[in-house]
């Protein structure tokens, strides 16, 4: 299992029954693969649906159909198409359950930075400060270092995303959960200690009483 | 009886909208207008609209829309083909071009979240002085905005957004303008079509008044000046 498989599969078992859930482009688009037995789950993408489904048969795709990627993909039944204003208000508003999304860092108070990096990448926030700041759960879903460097630091040294804390942090290394006293190291993934997930952080973790092995 | 009928026809046929070429079309968008364009990615923008631009080399567009797609898809024709001085829009991710230009100062590039840019632009169409929105606050979004106290939570004042011209992709059209959109491909394009002085709409069909079901109509055909013809 590579780190990307590692880190949908964990993020999946987050998912509820009957729950409206946005997924981000990249590695959080891998967690709709894993979803768990005997779980409903509705997908909105905020180009506007609820209810798409995989890539459709080869030759057979509608060129109106389409993930927030751009990628063709085909819809459940039961499926529901809408405008910008209705998809931003179903986000906004506090109707999606939850979202995972991508990070470039994540600080001691929670707070994400993941939509540019000034003078070098500049792709724009798209829909992610409206999902970080109206959807009821969000999950950063991303590797723990880029290029050995921590991505989970004391200071954001990148322009936030929100002035919101996110719900839950999953790395291929850790499960990591943001409170009002810092953050929280609830799981280790296996054959790592808790001392190697500290030394791949720059924020101070505190370890949970009950930290476990990554499930 | 029969100049009934002939008064009818004539009240029906003084309905329907103007029917143009994309040649036309492009010759209504002035070089140096304000140009709202309908898609997400490509997806529901008016490829024939944009291509006629490209042809008549328009010239120092300011372009809101959602994304500028790909250099050789939709809205990044124009980008590639040097149409555009300015966008204001939420991605240019998946654009190098728009990316490119932007650091050699050829493009102004305006970020808006994309929730807040739909609000924008539906303040533009309904009247409204502005939105609130919390999305923003505490980040650069928030640098020179007002903000706003509402029971205790901070909200950005966000101004309207209007353009001169809205050119707007469409699944149908009967002849009296109204639209239905497909899926994905509605995104910005129904509230788009409120929000400018010139509506041009570029439907897939076009089809006889009274196919579309009134119930089952996005945009109501009195807000689109012209049609492009099949």
């Amino acid at each position: 299992m590579d780190d990307r498989e590692r880190i949908a599969r964990r993020v999946a078992l987050e998912l509820r029954d009957n729950s409206l859930v946005n997924l981000g482009i990249g590695l959080p688009t891998l967690v709709a693969n894993y979803v768990p037995a005997g779980i409903h789950v509705n997908f909105q993408s905020e180009n506007g649906i609820i209810g798409f489904g995989s890539a459709p048969p080869e030759g057979m795709e509608d060129v109106h159909l389409t993930d927030a990627g751009g990628a063709f993909v085909s819809a459940q039944p039961g499926a529901v198409a809408f405008d910008s204003v209705t998809s931003f208000a179903l986000i906004r508003g506090g109707h999606i359950d939850l979202t995972v999304l991508g990070g470039l860092q994540v600080d001691k108070s929670g707070r994400l930075a993941n939509w540019i990096i000034p003078r070098r990448l500049v792709p724009g926030m798209g829909g992610a400060m409206d999902l970080v700041t109206g959807a009821r759960r969000v999950i950063v879903a991303m590797n723990h270092t880029q290029k050995g460097e921590p991505k989970i630091v004391d200071t954001l040294t990148l322009p936030p995303t929100a002035d919101r804390a996110v719900t839950l942090i999953v790395t291929e290394m850790a499960v990591i959960e943001p409170s009002a006293n810092g953050l929280i190291l609830r799981e280790v993934a296996k054959g790592l200690s808790v001392d190697d997930v500290c030394a791949a952080t720059d924020a101070k973790l505190t370890v949970a009483k009950d930290v476990s092995e990554m499930l | 009886m029969e100049s009934g009928n002939d008064m009818t026809e004539t009240a029906s046929v003084s309905g329907f909208r103007a029917s143009v070429t994309a040649e036309q079309a492009a010759e209504l968008v002035p070089d140096g207008a304000r140009v709202m364009i309908g898609g997400f990615m490509g997806v529901g923008t008016p490829a024939r609209i944009i291509d006629a631009l490209v042809a008549r080399r328009a010239r120092d567009l300011t372009l809101i829309a959602n994304d500028t797609a790909r250099p050789d898809v939709g809205i990044g024709r124009l980008i590639a083909a040097g149409c555009v001085a300015r966008v204001i829009v939420s991605h240019i991710g998946t654009n190098p071009d728009t990316q490119a230009r932007m650091i050699a100062n050829e493009l102004e590039v305006e970020l808006v979240p994309q929730g807040t840019l739909a609000e924008q632009i539906r303040a533009g169409g309904a009247g409204l002085g502005g939105v609130l929105t919390p999305t923003g606050v505490g980040t650069v979004i928030e640098d020179g905005k007002r903000v706003v106290e509402v029971d205790g939570r901070n909200y950005l004042l966000e101004l309207p957004l209007r353009a001169d011209v809205a050119l707007i992709a469409a699944r149908s059209a009967d002849y009296m303008g109204n639209l239905v959109y497909s899926l994905t491909a509605r995104n910005f394009n129904p509230v788009m079509a409120m929000a400018a002085d010139l509506v041009i709409a570029e439907p897939g069909e076009i089809v006889p008044v009274g196919v579309l079901p009134p119930d089952s109509i996005h945009t109501p055909g009195v807000l689109v000046s012209h049609l492009i013809r099949r």
